[in-house]
């Protein structure tokens, strides 16, 4: 069975973004393999070393500076790798349906996907995916088992957790919790220098139209008051009970 | 056509809802558009009747196999309403339900999505709408291309609607694909307990591993929490160490809160939990160590032994009751 693993490339959740003269500049930044996606590659690995024969294809839809994080992927055993490469930035629901040409052209059965992106705050691709290919998902998924033809889970949910049974081929969406993603070692990160990364235009299966476009970006931190509140436990609990009340009035 | 697509727990309208009729109400006039309400379920004839004092008109999807939350069923209903009132835009809660299902929408009926957005404007003949990326750290503009749009609206950040000229409610009967029913749902786990939903909540009283240990934080957080009828929500450090649930998580991999006051409690105050709770009206911390990040983006501080000032903060509460 081929299983692909969605890879992203983000900025460093402790990169600091300055603003540029549009949008945001992201020179200097360092750029790391989205934590999201790694928890996918993991459970795959972990799917094969539990005796499950499968090819690991880690898959990436992105500029070029993607490479990095696509050789990371492939560093924590990943078997091969294509690059869908291309500048031109695509909304989640337009790059759905232009990975699904990739999963049906590979038979892969399935799909890992990072739960929500840290450059875009998006979880909308993995949904998308499964749907362009007809498939059922699961998102937000922390414990997954695979059986004969089924996969049996456990996902996050808006008032706490529930197990879902769906039929493979399936997408699964990754969440904090679904495993402990390994390092790379250094053998292996040279060894990774020597897997298969086959590179592909954006337009392989067709035209291509984005549905969306970002028209602006800006950093909005917002102003805060930083007042440090002095005096013993009880002085300073008074005191902030009164502040909280009288002065921003939220309580 | 606006179709607003009702969230409902517990046989009532979840507040979520009332904020996607405030943005429909605002988006009706500059589309020429009238709004439908669409409830789906297995027994919602009184939340059908709830969100019919809201808007002119209600659609009820009411089908067994609609009792459990599953993506693929929704969107079939979804987009067989959103085709046959021929819809201009789609309004789900950006729940994660709704984030669940709003995108296998956008993609069936071939339409953008406008995902987590919060505000979105007619702007001449396209909508323009913003969000937040970067782990929200950056505020960025997103312009619909295409007509209809899906969007969803993230919860806590309009005002609720008031009731307007009772609508009517009519069925509708759900017809399935084979492929509807695929998923099957298993046991589930409810955190929270009794307490306000933590992204609905006002006042959201958040514990980190200052606590030091997990009956610290139910000694502390809880009663403080019940206090101020506030939600409860905890650090990835607290979940990891198996004192809390994920469902009470609030950062990058957890939940998205933004409430009039986060109250933080022995939070250190990592970038991951930070960009879960930094669109807060007012943060409030209590931390022993003054260089903890969390104060740098607090509005009042109390550097303190979390064990002694939150019994003295209770008590001061107390004081104004």
């Amino acid at each position: 069975m081929k299983i692909i693993t969605i890879i992203k490339q983000v900025p460093d959740a402790e990169a600091r973004l300055h603003p540029a003269e549009e949008g945001i500049d992201l020179d200097g930044v360092t750029f790391v393999i989205d934590g999201m996606d790694e928890y996918g590659v993991e459970e795959a690995l972990r799917l094969r070393e539990q005796g499950f024969d499968a090819e690991i294809i880690a898959v990436a839809l992105g500029p070029q500076r993607y490479e990095e994080a696509i050789r990371t992927a492939l560093a924590l055993g990943a078997d091969r790798a294509i690059h869908i490469e291309t500048d031109t930035v695509l909304d989640p629901i337009t790059q759905a349906k232009v990975l699904s040409n990739l999963v049906s052209e590979e038979e892969a059965e399935l799909v890992f996907v990072g739960g929500k992106q840290a450059d875009w705050d998006s979880a909308a691709l993995g949904p998308a995916l499964a749907e362009a290919l007809g498939w059922p998902h699961s998102d937000w998924t922390t414990k997954l088992d695979i059986g004969a033809g089924t996969l049996t889970v456990t996902h996050d949910t808006d008032e706490g957790q529930e197990d879902l049974s769906l039929p493979l081929p399936a997408v699964i969406t990754t969440q904090q919790g679904l495993n402990e993603p390994r390092y790379p070692t250094l053998p292996n990160i040279m060894k990774a220098k020597r897997k298969e990364l086959k590179k592909l235009p954006l337009d392989q299966w067709g035209g291509v139209q984005a549905k969306t476009a970002v028209v602006g970006e800006a950093i909005q931190v917002r102003e805060r008051l930083n007042r440090v509140i002095e005096g013993d436990p009880v002085e300073a609990a008074r005191e902030l009970v009164r502040l909280l009340r009288e002065e921003a009035k939220v309580l | 056509m606006i179709v607003v697509v009702a969230e409902h727990a517990g046989g009532k309208l979840r507040k979520s809802t009332l904020e996607l009729v405030t943005v429909a109400r605002r988006l009706a006039s500059g589309l020429k558009s009238e709004i439908t309400g669409l409830v789906m379920g297995s027994d919602v004839s009184p939340v059908a009747d709830e969100l019919a004092r809201f808007v002119p008109k209600v659609v009820v999807a009411q089908d067994p196999e609609l009792a459990e939350m599953r993506a693929e069923p929704l969107t079939t209903v979804i987009t067989g309403l959103c085709k046959q009132v021929e819809a201009r835009a789609v309004l789900v809660a950006a729940s994660r339900s709704g984030l669940s299902y709003s995108p296998r929408v956008a993609l069936r009926l071939d339409a953008p999505l406008l995902e987590d957005v919060t505000s979105v404007e007619v702007e001449g003949d396209q909508l323009v709408a913003t969000r937040f990326s970067y782990l929200s750290r950056v505020t960025e503009t997103v312009r619909a291309l295409t007509w209809p749009v899906v969007m969803s609206v993230k919860p806590n950040l309009f005002p609720v609607a008031q009731a307007g000229t009772p609508g009517l409610a009519e069925q509708m009967r759900p017809s399935w694909g084979e492929s509807d029913l695929r998923v099957q749902v298993g046991e589930k786990q409810t955190g929270q307990g009794g307490r306000v939903a933590l992204e609905e909540a006002d006042v959201v009283v958040a514990g980190g591993r200052g606590l030091g240990s997990a009956e610290g934080f139910a000694a502390l957080v809880e009663p403080l929490a019940d206090q101020l009828s506030a939600g409860v929500a905890s650090t990835r450090a607290v979940v990891d160490a198996g004192w809390r649930t994920y469902a009470e998580q609030v950062g990058q991999t957890g939940k998205t809160v933004a409430p009039k006051l986060y109250l933080a409690l022995g939070v250190s105050g990592a970038v991951q939990h930070l960009s879960g709770m930094n669109r807060s009206t007012i943060v409030a911390a209590i931390n022993k160590d003054a260089d903890a990040p969390i104060f740098k983006v607090a509005d009042y501080g109390i550097v303190g032994d979390v064990h002694a000032v939150v019994p003295a903060l209770r008590a001061a509460l107390k004081e104004l009751e």
